[in-house]
C-alpha cells in the first residue's frame, strides 16, 4: 500500500497549489522584473549591443512597463524569440510582455489567446532583391525563390501578391531571422520578403555594400506593429497600454526625458494630470502617480526611442509621426 | 477481496485523476486565453506556399488538411527513399567490415565509428552547410553532364523530353532535387547505413561456424557459401534489429523542421503557429508517427513470426 | 610482406580493391590536409583574412573567435571559470564511476556531493559567487547537464516501467505498455515539443515551469522508455530459479527484486544501457529546435554573427569533433565492459553486439 499512498500525497501536493490564478501585476511584482519577448535580434527594434545591453523600440516599451511599475526601466528581462515561438512563449507565462515587431491581426487577436494593446510601429510589407538581378518592380518576380520565415503573416502576404497577380514562387521557409538572411544574401534565394522596416535594418547592418540590394517600391500590405499581453488580464493589459500611450501623448505634450523634471511645477492641467500632479491616475492602475514621469524619464517619449534607435539606420519618420503632423501616432487623453 | 485487485483499482484511480487533473487544467487554460480548439481549423484555408510536394499538386488556396497531407506525402518520400538507400549501403559496408581485405576492412569500421558517435543533428546541419555553401549560383551552374545542372537551387537532371533549363530567376523543366532534400537524404542515409552495417555484421558473425565449414568442404567457394548458406540464416537474425533502424530513419526524418524540408513536422509545425492551436497539431503528428510505428512493427513482427528459427531464437 | 600478401592482395578483387582505395587516398588525403592544416587560417584579427583563404583554406580563425561563446554562451564573461570547473567536475564524476571499483554504496554519496557542487558553482549565490540565472546556462555544460539529469532522472522510472511490464497485475501491464509503446513509436521532436508548449497548458494558471526544466522532464521521460525495454531485457537473462529461491527464504517481492534480482540485470545489461545513453547523449542536441542553448544551438548562433558566416562546415566540424570525443570514449568504454571479463569471441560477442543495436535508438 505504501507507494500507492505516496502517489496520492504526491497529487494532494499538486493539487494544493495555488488554485487561484495570480495576476500578471503579482506576479511580477513578486519577482521583481519584467520577462520580456523580443525579436533575437533585429537592428532597430530589438538587438544586443555589443555590450550585451539589449536596445531598440520594442526594448523601450518594456522599459517603459518598468518604469510605470518599479520607477526602474531596468528592470527587465529579455527572452529572444523565433517567430514559432512567439506565441506559445506570451501564452504559456513564460514572457509577460511580447514585444516583437508583431503584427496585429484579426486571427491573433481573437484565437490565439492575445490581446495586442496598441501599435508602435505603422509598416507594411516589401521586397528586397540583389541590385545585379535588375528587376524594378515586384511584378516582374514570377518564379523566384523567395526566402520567408514560417508562421508570419509575411507568408501569407506574400501568396496571396503572388496569387493575385498569377505568378508562381518557391518558397525556401527558414525559422531563424539570421539563417534565412544567411541564405539570402549567400545568394540560395532570389528575393527576400518582410515588412520595409526589417528591409532597411538588415541592409543598413548586414550588406557589404548597401547598393547591392534593392527594396522595390511595392508595399503589399498593412502590417500595424504592435506590443502584446496574453488574454484574461485586464489590470495588466491596461498599464502596457497606457506605458505606450504614455510615451506618445509626452511627445504630443511636448515632454522629453531632458524637460520632464522642469514640468513637474507646471500649471498647465494636462502635464499636471500626466507628471501625478494632480488626480490618481497611477493609484488607478495600482501603480505609482509618477509612473508617467519615470516612464519619460528614463526611456524617454516616442520620438526621442524612435530617433535613438530607427534614425541612425535611415528610418524616416513617415506615417509613424504624431496625428498633429500629418502621421497615425494619436494617443487617447489622460485624464 | 484480493489485494491485487485493491491495487491496481489505486492504480487505474490514480491515473484516472491525474488524466482528469491535466484535463481540466488545458480546458481552463484554454477558456481564459480564449484560445480556439477542435479539429474545425483543418478545413479552412492554409493561406502559405510549400516548397517541394509529391504526388499531388497544392496552392495557397488549398485548405490545412491538404498542406499536412503534403506534408506526410513528403515524409513518406523521404522515408522511402533513405530506407531502400540505407540497406544498401549499410549491407555493402557491413560486408566490408568483413572482407578479408585489410584495408577495406578498416576503412569500412572507421566510417560506422565515425557516423555512430555524432549526432545526426550536427550531420544534417554539416551537409546541407556543405551544399548551400559551396555550391554557385544558378546563372553560374556547374553542368557536368547536358540536362544535368547543379546549382545552390538544387540538382536538376532531365526526363526523356524534358530538359531544365535557365528561364529567368530559376531552372524549369526536368526533375530537380532542392538542397534541403539532398541534405537530409545523405545525412539519414549515412546515418542509419552506419548502424545498418554493424547490425549486417552482427548477423552474419551469428551464424555457427560449423555452417560455413560444411559448406566449404562441400566444394563452394566464399562466395558461394555467403549466397546460399549464410546470408539466408543471417537474415533472419538481422530482421528484428533491422526494423528497428527502419523506424529510427522514418522518426529521424522529423529533423527535416531543422533545416527547411516540408516535412510532416515542419508543417504542422507552421498550422501550429498560424492557428494558435498547439494541442490539435501536436497530437496530429503523434498520431501519424504512431500509425506508422505500430503498422511497421505489427508487419515485421508478423513476417519474423513466420520465419524466425526455433532454436537459435534468443 | 607477407602479411600485405595475404590481407591485401589474397585476390583480384582484394587487389583491386586496395589499388582503388589507395588511388583515392593519393587523390583525397593530400589536399584535404592542406585545406585543413597546411592553408588553413588558425588566428585572424578579422574575417577578411579567411575569406582571402576561402575555398583553399579552413577557417579554424572562426573557432579561435568564438570559442568561448560556443563553449559558455551567454553565461557572464568574467564568471566563465565556473562553467569551465563545473565541466571538468561532471566528467570527473562520470570517469569515477566507470571503474568497477568504485561500486559500492558511497557513490551515490559521491555524486550526491558532486551534483551540489556544481550546483553552487553555476548558480552561485554563495562563497562570494554572483548569482547567475539558469536561462543564461549554455554551451557544453548544458549538454552535460541535459544527459547526466536525464539519465539519473529516467534510470528509476525505467526499472519500475520495466518491472510493471512483466508484472501480473494486468492493469499496470497495460499501463506500462502503453507509455512504453507510445513514447518509443514518436519522434523526440514532438516529445519536445509537447513538453515545451503543452506542459504549461496542463498546469493550474499560475504554476509555471522554466524552459530548462521542461526540456529536460521531456528527455528523461523519452529515454525511461528505452531504458526500459533495456532493463526488461536484463531481468529476462536472469534465471527463474533466483527469484523462486529467494521466494522460498521468505523474501517479499520487492526485497527479492532490490536485492537478488534487480543487481543480476542490471549487471548483465550494463553494455545496452552504456549505448543507450550513449545515443541519448546525442539526442540532447535536439534541444536546439525548442530554443535552448546546448552546444550544437551556440555553435549555430555564432556562425550568425554577420562579420563571420560562411564558415559552417569548420563549424560544425567542430561541434562533430567535441560529440565524437565524448561518444568515442562511452563507447569504448562499452566494448571493454563485454570483452572484460572473459567471454567467448565470435558467435557470442556479435550476439551481445546485435543486443546493443537492438536498444540503440
Amino acid at each position: 500500500m505504501r507507494p500507492v499512498l505516496a502517489v496520492l500525497a504526491a497529487l494532494a501536493v499538486l493539487c494544493a497549489a495555488p488554485a487561484a490564478a495570480q495576476s500578471t501585476l503579482e506576479a511580477v511584482s513578486k519577482k521583481g522584473h519584467v520577462q520580456c519577448g523580443v525579436n533575437v535580434g533585429l537592428a532597430g527594434f530589438s538587438q544586443p549591443d555589443s555590450q550585451g545591453a539589449w536596445k531598440g523600440i520594442d526594448v523601450d516599451v518594456c522599459r517603459a512597463v518598468a518604469a510605470a511599475v518599479f520607477g526602474d526601466a531596468s528592470k527587465v528581462r529579455y527572452t529572444p524569440l523565433t517567430a514559432q515561438q512567439r506565441f506559445t512563449a506570451l501564452q504559456s507565462g513564460e514572457v509577460d510582455i511580447l514585444s516583437r515587431n508583431t503584427t496585429w491581426t484579426i486571427t491573433r487577436d481573437t484565437s490565439l489567446g492575445l490581446n495586442f494593446v496598441g501599435v508602435n510601429y505603422y509598416d507594411g510589407q516589401g521586397f528586397m532583391v540583389h541590385a545585379k538581378r535588375k528587376v524594378k518592380s515586384a511584378k516582374q518576380l514570377n518564379g523566384a525563390t523567395v526566402c520567408v520565415q514560417p508562421g508570419t503573416t509575411t507568408e501569407l502576404n506574400l501568396a496571396d501578391y503572388f496569387r493575385s497577380h498569377n505568378m508562381k514562387f518557391k518558397p525556401v521557409v527558414i525559422e531563424k531571422l539570421e539563417e534565412v538572411l544567411n541564405a539570402y544574401f549567400s545568394g540560395r534565394c532570389d528575393v527576400y520578403t518582410t515588412d520595409v522596416s526589417g528591409l532597411v535594418a538588415v541592409r543598413a547592418s548586414r550588406a557589404t555594400k548597401p547598393g547591392e540590394h534593392i527594396i522595390l517600391p511595392e508595399v503589399i500590405s498593412k502590417e500595424p506593429l504592435g506590443p502584446a499581453v496574453r488574454h484574461g488580464d485586464d489590470r495588466w493589459f491596461d498599464i502596457v497600454k497606457w506605458s505606450l500611450f504614455a510615451m506618445i501623448e509626452a511627445e504630443e505634450l511636448g515632454l522629453s526625458s531632458k524637460n520632464i523634471e522642469q514640468q513637474l511645477t507646471t500649471t498647465n492641467p494636462s502635464i499636471q494630470r500626466f507628471v501625478g500632479a494632480s488626480g490618481d491616475i497611477g493609484k488607478m492602475m495600482g501603480l505609482d502617480n509618477r509612473w508617467a514621469v519615470n516612464i519619460v524619464k528614463q526611456v524617454g517619449n516616442y520620438g526621442e526611442s524612435f530617433d535613438a534607435n530607427l534614425k541612425p539606420l535611415g528610418f524616416e519618420r513617415g506615417i509613424n509621426k504624431l496625428w498633429t503632423q500629418g502621421g497615425l501616432m494619436y494617443a487617447p487623453p489622460i485624464r | 477481496m484480493k489485494k491485487s485487485w485493491l491495487w491496481q483499482a489505486a492504480l487505474i484511480g490514480a491515473a484516472g485523476f491525474a488524466v482528469w487533473y491535466f484535463a481540466s487544467n488545458t480546458a481552463q487554460n484554454l477558456e481564459a486565453r480564449r484560445i480556439a480548439s477542435g479539429f474545425g481549423f483543418l478545413s479552412r484555408e492554409a493561406g502559405f506556399e510549400i516548397g517541394e510536394t509529391t504526388f499531388f499538386s497544392y496552392s495557397a488556396a488549398d485548405t490545412y488538411l491538404r498542406a499536412l497531407a503534403v506534408g506526410l506525402a513528403n515524409t513518406f518520400r523521404i522515408a522511402a527513399l533513405g530506407i531502400v538507400l540505407a540497406t544498401l549501403l549499410g549491407a555493402a559496408i557491413g560486408l566490408a567490415r568483413l572482407a578479408p581485405n585489410w584495408l577495406l576492412a578498416r576503412l569500412a569500421g572507421a566510417y560506422v565509428e565515425l557516423l555512430r558517435n555524432v549526432p545526426l543533428l550536427v550531420q544534417l546541419f554539416f551537409w546541407y552547410a556543405l551544399i548551400s555553401e559551396n555550391l554557385p549560383a544558378p546563372a553560374e551552374a556547374l553542368n557536368p553532364l547536358p540536362g544535368v545542372f547543379l546549382s545552390n537551387r538544387g540538382l536538376y537532371f532531365p526526363l526523356p523530353g524534358d530538359f531544365p533549363e535557365l528561364s529567368g530567376f530559376n531552372f524549369t523543366g526536368g526533375v530537380g532535387l532542392t538542397p534541403e532534400f539532398a541534405a537530409l537524404l545523405l545525412g539519414l542515409v549515412t546515418y542509419t547505413a552506419a548502424f545498418i552495417a554493424e547490425i549486417v555484421r552482427a548477423g552474419i558473425l551469428s551464424v555457427p561456424r560449423g555452417q560455413v565449414d560444411a559448406a566449404y568442404s562441400m566444394g563452394l567457394a566464399r562466395r558461394g557459401a555467403m549466397r546460399y548458406i549464410v546470408l539466408p540464416q543471417a537474415l533472419r537474425l538481422v530482421v528484428p534489429p533491422l526494423t528497428s533502424q527502419y523506424l529510427n530513419l522514418t522518426k529521424n526524418s522529423s529533423l527535416a523542421v531543422a533545416i527547411g524540408y516540408p516535412d510532416l513536422v515542419s508543417i504542422a509545425n507552421t498550422t501550429m503557429n498560424q492557428t494558435g492551436q498547439a494541442i490539435e497539431g501536436i497530437v496530429v503528428i503523434m498520431a501519424v508517427y504512431l500509425t506508422i510505428s505500430l503498422s511497421i512493427s505489427l508487419v515485421m513482427n508478423g513476417y519474423n513470426r513466420r520465419v524466425a528459427l526455433r532454436g537459435v531464437a534468443r | 610482406m607477407k602479411w600485405a600478401r595475404e590481407n591485401l592482395f589474397s585476390s583480384w578483387p582484394s587487389a583491386l580493391a586496395t589499388f582503388l582505395i589507395c588511388f583515392l587516398a593519393w587523390k583525397l588525403i593530400p589536399p584535404f590536409f592542406h585545406w585543413a592544416i597546411g592553408n588553413a587560417v588558425w588566428s585572424a584579427a578579422s574575417a577578411e583574412t579567411c575569406r582571402a583563404a576561402e575555398g583553399q583554406g579552413a577557417c579554424w580563425a572562426f573557432i579561435a573567435e568564438k570559442h568561448r561563446f560556443i563553449l559558455f554562451s551567454t553565461y557572464p564573461f568574467e564568471q566563465q571559470w565556473r562553467p569551465a570547473l563545473a565541466s571538468l567536475l561532471l566528467v570527473l564524476l562520470w570517469v569515477l564511476s566507470a571503474f568497477r571499483s568504485m561500486w559500492r554504496w558511497w557513490l551515490s554519496l559521491v555524486w550526491l556531493s558532486g551534483l551540489g557542487l556544481i550546483g553552487a558553482l553555476m548558480w552561485g549565490g554563495v562563497a562570494g559567487l554572483p548569482y547567475v540565472e539558469n536561462e543564461r546556462w549554455g554551451g557544453l555544460i548544458l549538454t552535460l547537464i541535459l544527459a547526466s539529469f536525464g539519465a539519473a532522472l529516467a534510470f528509476p522510472l525505467a526499472i519500475l516501467l520495466a518491472l510493471g511490464r512483466r508484472s501480473s497485475l494486468p492493469a499496470l501491464r497495460a499501463l506500462c505498455i502503453a507509455y512504453i509503446e507510445l513514447i518509443r513509436g514518436v519522434p523526440l521532436i514532438s516529445v519536445l515539443f509537447m513538453a515545451s508548449v503543452l506542459l504549461p497548458l496542463f498546469l493550474p494558471a499560475g504554476v509555471s515551469i522554466d524552459k530548462l526544466l521542461r526540456a529536460q522532464l521531456a528527455l528523461a521521460a523519452f529515454a525511461a522508455a528505452y531504458l526500459a525495454e533495456v532493463v526488461r531485457g536484463g531481468l529476462q537473462a536472469v534465471p527463474r530459479h533466483q527469484s523462486e529461491t529467494a521466494a522460498a527464504l521468505g523474501m517479499g517481492y520487492w526485497r527479492a527484486t532490490w536485492l537478488v534480482v534487480l543487481p543480476q540485470a542490471l549487471r548483465a545489461s550494463i553494455p545496452p544501457l552504456v549505448n543507450t545513453f550513449i545515443g541519448f547523449f546525442k539526442d540532447t542536441s535536439l534541444v536546439l529546435i525548442i530554443g535552448l542553448f546546448d552546444l550544437l544551438s551556440t555553435v549555430k548562433v555564432s556562425l550568425q554573427d554577420a562579420a563571420w558566416s560562411g564558415f559552417g562546415v569548420e563549424a560544425y566540424l567542430f561541434a562533430a569533433a567535441v560529440y565524437f570525443v565524448f561518444c568515442y570514449a562511452m563507447s569504448a568504454y562499452s566494448r571493454s565492459l563485454e570483452t572484460g571479463p572473459a567471454r567467448g569471441a565470435g558467435a557470442k560477442q556479435a550476439l551481445a553486439e546485435g543486443d546493443r543495436l537492438f536498444a540503440s535508438p
